[in-house]
């Protein structure tokens, strides 16, 4: 009989949240990039909602509401960065971008 | 066993997933790859006794976000290749050596805890549901000042949206 305990959910936010910096690391799409920023707050939310299972305590889950709230936020903004950047040069990729340099 | 089959499932749609955000070619792919974690990880939060959270994980991370993003994918185009040439020089080495320091500082945690698989903390398991008049009552009594800020930064939110979106030459053109 094995038993699910606190520490596998904490494995699985650590396993995502790697994925999450390996995509962020590997793609050049900023699109994909962003997907990969979302992960990685999902992972965050998950040891959020762990802790909250763990210490029997609510405030967690209200913090994975501002997490969301900030990462909806993010979004908006980002993709608005993206598509004006798009309109200009007709490319996505973060290498190639070098409007915002000095 | 219900436990374990109720975590395992779930969970290895959310790798599963993971990994089809970081390497499929098709952004169409990618983002269907974030919306299969993202409903993944509704399951495991219901297994955690996060109701209100799994709801609010599907309607606003796999309907909103992801409708926004699949709309920028479509209004940019899904055909265009991925530049694959390095830009960067050195950026393949910087990202390995990254990834080898970050593995190994794992490792060294891993290995020096002694393999004990178990938390430094106790548990204190008082199984709290998380039903939607718990969280109201929380986040309405101790969290209200942050609620305050947070609303602050979706109107800001918006309003760079639409400054950014807002196109003067076009606009001039009509006039």
């Amino acid at each position: 009989m094995i038993e699910v305990t606190t520490d596998w959910y904490l494995t699985l936010a650590s396993l995502l949240f790697s994925i999450g910096f390996i995509g962020m690391m590997i793609r050049k799409n900023a699109l994909i990039m962003f997907m990969c920023i979302e992960l990685m707050l999902n992972a965050v939310n998950l040891t959020f909602i762990t802790a909250s299972k763990h210490f029997g305590t609510i405030d967690a889950q209200v913090a994975v509401f501002f997490v969301l709230v900030v990462a909806a936020a993010e979004v908006v903004v980002g993709l608005a960065i993206i598509v004006s950047i798009f309109k200009k040069q007709e490319t996505a990729s973060v290498d190639i971008l070098r409007s915002s340099k000095g | 066993m219900l436990d374990l089959i109720l975590f395992a499932i779930p969970s290895l749609f959310v790798l599963a997933g993971a990994l089809i955000v970081i390497f499929a070619k098709n952004p169409v792919h990618n983002s269907m790859g974030l919306v299969l974690t993202l409903a993944s990880l509704a399951v495991v939060y219901i297994t955690l006794n996060a109701t209100f959270v799994a709801m609010v994980q599907m309607l606003v991370y796999a309907g909103a976000v992801m409708t926004l993003f699949l709309f920028v994918i479509m209004m940019i185009g899904v055909d265009k290749a991925e530049q694959t040439k390095e830009e960067i020089k050195g950026q393949t080495f910087l990202v390995l050596g990254t990834l080898i320091l970050l593995g190994s500082l794992l490792a060294y945690v891993v290995i020096n805890s002694g393999f004990k698989w178990d938390l430094w903390f106790p548990a204190v398991d008082y199984s709290i549901e998380g039903t939607p008049d718990l969280i109201a009552s929380t986040l309405f009594t101790g969290w209200v000042f942050p609620f305050e800020v947070i609303s602050i930064l979706l109107i800001v939110a918006a309003t760079a949206a639409i400054a950014l979106a807002y196109d003067t030459k076009t606009r001039k053109d009509d006039d």
